[in-house]
């Protein structure tokens, strides 16, 4: 989709600002945040993909006014209300209990479910999965794909409809653009793909800085030199 | 820690929808239906941010880059296979692209899209590393975010940005500084920072660094 979160080579952002000495968390509640949606993620309530377009869909006014943790918020509520899990009137409701001083959720303790999300830092999830042999290789010239998805993709809007070099075959992985939306895992080949940097920014391209994007074959066709058809 | 919160949100482009108490009220309410649901146990949350608040942080990702340091076969083997050579040393969760800086090659890691960063071996990232600015300016003029972060390198090095849109962490594997031969691997880690293994610093030598 043609989203607010698809940044890169945006004008007008301004420096990099950064903080000394910056805290893991700058509140208590963004690691909560951070832990819930661990759950939830080691509990296959949502995938990498779904939850990464949840993002993407929040209303673009509301994304840039939005610090990271609350889009991660946004998200986990998002989503768990589409799957059924909770409504936003049970979640307002809760809020008022809360304000009026009482928690009513019974505790609740699962050893279980705390080491699966322990593990997450110890284990790959596996995104790499079998699917066809490669199409290119390394060296191969490819051209990206032209187009305007109205869903999730990976292939940032700054690369559509450019020529680029395979500089590495990855190996076969799960395709976002499908397991975003319920159809499916269908992997297949991912490429490190180079990409002059005047070929993206024209003229005011900084010299020697090349861009390597991450890409999954359907993204990309072979870069065939244009020939004469008489 | 929150409390002074809110008088820096301004300084750091770290704003907010609504007030920290009705966010923090929200999220507590969350977790209270969740638990309700056995969905989620809070002291599984309290475990996994003290761990990141403990113990996942750059020194990890430090040894990884000191141990290719002083040994050329395993920086061979973590060149090529990233994932299997940090296994080798404990570490995990993370399929893992390593990219070499060398004379005259810089490499720059960035997410346009999100903000992927190799958390199992770095620890969680920096308010910088998710912002607009970082995510819309390092891959179009590198040259320039790198100078705000005090790095001007030579005209004629390549920048190598690599944008991390697949399921695939990447981590720069910085120059050792001349001058730390007789360094031993611990004392080596010590030297390199996390900005570092982003791409947005260079290793500095032990007396540069103490400076």
């Amino acid at each position: 989709m043609n989203g607010i979160h698809d940044m890169g080579g945006m004008h007008g952002f301004g420096p990099v600002r950064r903080e000394e000495n910056e805290p893991v968390f700058h509140a208590r509640w963004e690691g909560r945040v951070l832990g819930i949606t661990r759950a939830c993620s080691v509990q296959h309530i949502f995938n990498i993909d779904e939850s990464r377009h949840a993002i993407e869909r929040m209303e673009p006014v509301e994304y840039l006014k939005s610090s990271y943790y609350e889009r991660w918020l946004d998200r986990n509520i998002r989503l768990l209300v589409e799957k059924g899990i909770i409504t936003r009137e049970e979640l307002e409701r809760r809020m008022a209990q809360l304000t009026s001083g009482k928690d009513p959720a019974p505790p609740h303790s699962d050893a279980k479910l705390a080491e699966r999300m322990m593990r997450v830092t110890k284990d790959r999830t596996p995104y790499r999965q079998p699917g066809p042999a490669p199409r290119f290789a390394v060296g191969d010239r490819i051209l990206t794909r032209h187009d305007a998805p109205v869903g999730h993709t990976r292939l940032p809007r700054y690369a559509r409809g450019k020529p680029g070099v395979v500089v590495r075959v990855h190996g076969t992985f799960i395709f976002p653009d499908t397991n975003a939306h319920g159809q499916g895992e269908q992997s297949h080949a991912l490429y490190s793909v180079r990409f002059d940097g005047d070929v993206l920014w024209g003229t005011s391209a900084e010299p020697r800085a090349p861009v390597h994007i991450d890409l999954w074959e359907r993204y990309l066709d072979p870069a065939t030199p244009a020939r004469s058809t008489t | 820690m929150s409390g002074s919160h809110d008088a820096h949100d301004h300084e750091h482009g770290h704003h907010h929808r609504e007030p920290e108490s009705q966010l923090s009220l929200r999220v507590r309410a969350l977790e209270s239906l969740l638990v309700e649901k056995k969905l989620v146990a809070s002291e599984a949350i309290d475990r996994i941010v003290a761990a990141y608040e403990e113990d996942i942080g750059p020194h990890n990702g430090a040894k990884v880059v000191a141990h290719a340091w002083v040994d050329p076969a395993y920086r061979q083997r973590l060149l090529a296979d990233g994932t299997a050579a940090i296994e080798e040393l404990g570490f995990g969760g993370v399929d893992l692209q390593v990219v070499e800086n060398a004379p005259g090659v810089h490499n720059l890691v960035v997410c346009t899209l999100c903000s992927c960063y190799p958390h199992a071996l770095i620890g969680l990232p920096p308010v910088w590393y998710k912002s607009f600015e970082y995510r819309s300016r390092a891959v179009r003029e590198p040259r320039v975010v790198l100078h705000e972060f005090g790095v001007d390198l030579p005209e004629n090095t390549e920048i190598r940005i690599w944008d991390s849109s697949a399921e695939l962490r990447y981590l720069v594997l910085p120059e050792r500084p001349a001058g730390t031969e007789r360094l031993s691997e611990p004392e080596l880690a010590k030297l390199v920072t996390r900005d570092a293994m982003i791409g947005v610093a260079v290793v500095k030598p032990p007396a540069a660094a103490a400076r």
